[in-house]
């Protein structure tokens, strides 16, 4: 059930000050996306602002478009709930529930939901784990906390908690970088497993894990210090690492800058 | 080499550290000192007697038992009516309430402290207990089949009971519950809330599943907080609990005393050591019960400091 | 789970997954108890402060009530004042302050720039936060049974500043602690590459910082010391007439004016009581008022 997402002339604020200009982007469905760009150029803020995750911020607004499969995310109409509810997210330090076991993370989406069959939980528990690599790995231990996993453990189990709700986005804010690097090779193949099933944008520091693991390549950089970042330009990740149109982006590719 | 001034300057500052340890001690120990001559000449039994006579110093007959129902009963009404409330508070200072608009929010609730205890106690007997009389009457005839909801040692009518004690105390200890949970809840790690966002939780279903599980040691530490204030209040419940020596019905219609009521009412016969040494051993029951509860309530609230 | 999703689709607009009717209700319920329970608090507040001001404001508003005492009046006849109760209150007030913050700032020193995390410091802090627990009346026992019992003096205004510094104290140690850690270590380490000795140090340049807050501590202290009655009651008599001797003799103040006047039943005493209740009601927020002045003008400065 992977959906498309078209971004449109988004504006992102925080209170007074503008923090991305302009933004038009389209990311097409069963394809990873990557952001890239140096720090505070506003790439985890477009991100945030495509399940209205940013809003959670006080004082963080925005105007423009996203939409998903057509319709707009930030019509009046839409609840942000059932938009979060539409497009997961996993973020840069990996967050189980603490009070909770390992299984009842992977279904707390769910239990969310209103699910209560326990054979429907624990048959999703496993297929989730499974989607996430994790299951071998946790099986005999459902019951205890998420917490006591490896730091990769945790992260694949947040992706799993992620995926158990079957939503048709998720979105990936840096997902590797609190991670050793035999823990980020696990989750970049999950990536590229999943995406077979959903449309995935992350954002990453790592220009290898960049081309790695995308199919198309969004640069973001700041207009100058105190200005508001934008998209310098977004291509196949071949192009863009090979052949981009844009100075900027060469030289941050090519570590000149950033 | 050490100076002189710093050591001098750090001498002082630890000898005040001291000073506060030795004075909880001194607390304890002065107040057994003085209670020991009176309990050995007390003519019934200290813990299990009804009895509260002690103009006599040649014969006293002092027990605790009344005022230890009196003082526990009045607490727990104040806790059970005062926790819902201040944990409806802490969530929407720390969770709903607009982040601009929270901190003068909660200057509001903090303001409830800043009332002089016997300013609630004259309010209470004066103005509140009229208003509560029909609820109290309604409890008394349709509840009344419950044990606690039944006739008490006092007419309904004067207010002087457990039930509008506990109704003022809870107002009074809403402020210490509020702002002990409220410090808690705003710990609440930013990653767990978001996780439950991205899920698709409504707003009290992230409370639900991150800010309550977080928060349960603290709240309940803010709880035990209050109890302790309840425990020792005076001033507004001598004004407000009808005396009697009638037994108690236990329930919440009873007058009576707690200890620290029925040690302010003693303050007029003050004159002879040992009288005032059988106030002083309640005063000493009351001291190690707020102890206990206080110690208890910041061991909780330390632990989970740390776990934080 | 597929097909449950695939079943609640057509009913919305095709995008989003809903949200169900039992989440939403529930959401909007707790939104709901949450709101009331502020108003809740803000209803008993509103009340008290409404029915000190109804019924206080006719005694407070004659020129006698600043200017007079109580002196010669019977319960049933009307007018005096209550300068003498004032009196009383600032002054047990002051005398508390004046023992409360040295002990309470140096203890406050020890905790931030000596104790550091040492076994001493622990149990120190520990029997501070006891102390905010002790109940007022335990305090005012305390100090009848060390001096009044033991030391043998008699009861007067400054053994109830001795009880009410117990509970002062830890007021001031708190907000003055909190105020000495967010002085910013690099103050302290510019201060000592001069060659200022550790003392000198924070005599000049941390408390100096800290001051504002220190300040705030103090007046928080006092308006909740100035409304205590449970010690007053035991350690001094009340007098209807002014006494300025604080070693002696028995002196009146707010609260004891108040629980005195109340036993009277008449209606002169009524107004007595609320004159005096308004009385101290604006004292105590004058003193909060000025707390939260300090602090806030502070916390412009630290950040």
């Amino acid at each position: 059930m992977a959906k498309r997402i078209d971004v449109k002339d988004l504006n992102i604020y925080y209170g007074k000050f503008q923090a991305v200009d302009g933004v038009t982007l389209s990311v097409p469905p069963r394809s990873v996306t990557a952001f890239i760009g140096p720090s505070g150029c506003g790439k985890s803020t477009v991100l945030r602002s495509l399940n209205r995750m940013h809003e959670v911020t006080p004082g963080a607004s925005c105007d423009g478009k996203v939409l998903l499969d057509g319709e707009d995310i930030y019509a009046s109409t839409v609840d942000p709930v059932s938009v979060r509810r539409t497009i997961g997210m996993v973020f840069q330090r990996p967050n189980p529930f603490p009070t909770m076991s390992i299984k009842d993370n992977v279904v707390a989406g769910l239990r969310l939901a209103g699910t209560k069959n326990k054979k429907e939980l624990n048959e999703v528990a496993e297929r989730s784990l499974r989607g996430a690599n994790l299951w071998a790995e946790v099986k005999d231990r459902l019951d205890k906390p998420g917490g006591g996993l490896s730091g990769g453990q945790q992260q694949r189990l947040c992706i799993a908690r992620a995926i158990a709700v079957q939503p048709d986005v998720l979105l990936m804010d840096e997902p590797c970088s609190a991670l050793d690097p035999i823990s980020t090779l696990a989750i970049e193949d999950l990536i590229t497993e999943l995406k077979q099933q959903y449309t995935i944008v992350i954002v990453t520091h790592n220009m290898q894990q960049a081309a790695r693991v995308s199919d198309q390549t969004a640069f973001f950089n700041l207009a100058g210090v105190g200005q508001p970042g934008r998209l310098v330009e977004v291509d196949g990740t071949e192009k863009i690492f090979s052949n981009p149109t844009q100075k900027a982006t060469e030289d941050y590719i090519s570590g000149r800058f950033g | 080499m050490v100076r002189p001034g710093d050591r001098i300057f750090r001498s002082l500052t630890s000898g005040a550290g001291v000073f506060i340890v030795v004075l909880i001690a001194a607390i304890g120990i002065f107040l057994l000192l003085r209670a020991i001559p009176s309990l050995q000449r007390d003519n019934v039994n200290f813990l299990l007697s009804r009895d509260w006579v002690t103009s006599d110093p040649a014969n006293l007959r002092f027990g605790i038992i009344d005022l230890l129902w009196v003082t526990v009963a009045t607490s727990v009404v104040a806790l059970v009516l005062a926790t819902p409330v201040a944990l409806g508070i802490a969530l929407f200072l720390t969770q709903y309430a607009p982040r601009k608009l929270a901190r003068s929010l909660a200057y509001v609730v903090d303001l409830l402290a800043a009332v002089p205890s016997i300013i609630f106690g004259l309010w209470g007997i004066q103005v509140l207990a009229p208003q509560l009389l029909p609820f109290a009457e309604w409890l008394n005839e349709y509840l009344g089949w419950i044990p606690i909801f039944a006739l008490g040692n006092v007419s309904t009518g004067g207010g002087g009971n457990i039930f509008i004690s506990g109704v003022v105390l809870a107002v009074m200890i809403l402020p210490i519950i509020t702002a002990v949970s409220r410090e808690i809840f705003e710990r609440t790690p930013t990653a767990h809330v978001e996780g439950a966002l991205a899920l698709g939780a409504t707003k009290w279903e992230v409370v639900r599943t991150t800010v309550l599980p977080f928060g349960k040691a603290g709240f309940i530490s803010a709880a035990m907080l209050g109890l302790g204030r309840a425990l020792g209040e005076t001033i507004a419940l001598t004004t407000i609990l009808s005396a009697t020596d009638a037994q108690p019905n236990y329930t919440i219609f009873d007058g009576g005393a707690t200890f620290a009521s029925r040690i302010a009412l003693g303050s007029a016969e003050f004159n002879d050591n040992l009288t005032v040494g059988a106030y002083i051993a309640a005063g000493l029951v009351l001291f190690l019960i707020t102890f206990a509860v206080n110690a208890l309530a910041r061991t909780v609230v330390a632990g989970k400091k740390e776990y934080a | 789970m597929t097909t449950s999703v695939d079943l609640e689709r057509p009913a919305s607009p095709a995008a989003f997954r809903p949200i169900g009717a039992v989440r939403k209700s529930k959401n909007l319920v707790a939104t709901v108890l949450v709101y009331l329970s502020f108003a809740i608090a803000v209803v008993p507040l509103v009340w008290v402060l409404y029915t000190v001001l109804e019924k206080g404001l006719g005694p407070v508003l004659n020129a006698d009530w600043w200017g007079n005492s109580l002196n010669g009046l019977t319960a049933t006849q009307f007018g005096g004042g209550a300068y003498h109760a004032i009196y009383g209150t600032l002054v047990q007030g002051v005398v508390c302050a004046l023992i409360s913050v040295p002990i309470g700032v140096l203890v406050a020193i020890y905790l931030v720039e000596y104790g550091a995390r040492s076994r001493m410091a622990k149990t120190t802090t520990f029997m501070v936060d006891i102390l905010t627990g002790v109940p007022s009346i335990v305090a005012g026992l305390f100090i009848y049974a060390l001096w009044i019992t033991t030391f043998g003096f008699t009861r007067s205004a400054f053994a109830v500043s001795l009880s009410l510094v117990l509970l002062m104290v830890p007021v001031v140690i708190r907000t003055t602690e909190e105020m000495l850690r967010i002085v910013p270590m690099e103050l302290r380490e510019a201060s000592y590459a001069l060659g200022v000795p550790k003392w000198k140090t924070i005599v000049k340049i941390v408390i100096p910082t800290a001051l504002s807050g220190i300040v705030t501590g103090v007046m928080l202290g006092l308006a909740r010391v100035m409304g205590e009655t449970a010690p007053l009651l035991i350690l001094v008599g009340y007098a209807p007439f002014i006494n300025y001797d604080i070693f002696s003799g028995e002196m009146a103040s707010l609260p004891l004016l108040m629980n005195t006047e109340r036993a009277t039943g008449t209606e002169a005493g009524d107004m007595r009581v609320w004159g005096a209740a308004l009385t101290l009601v604006v004292i105590i927020m004058l003193f909060n008022l000025i707390a939260a002045i300090v602090s806030r003008l502070s916390a412009i400065k630290t950040k």
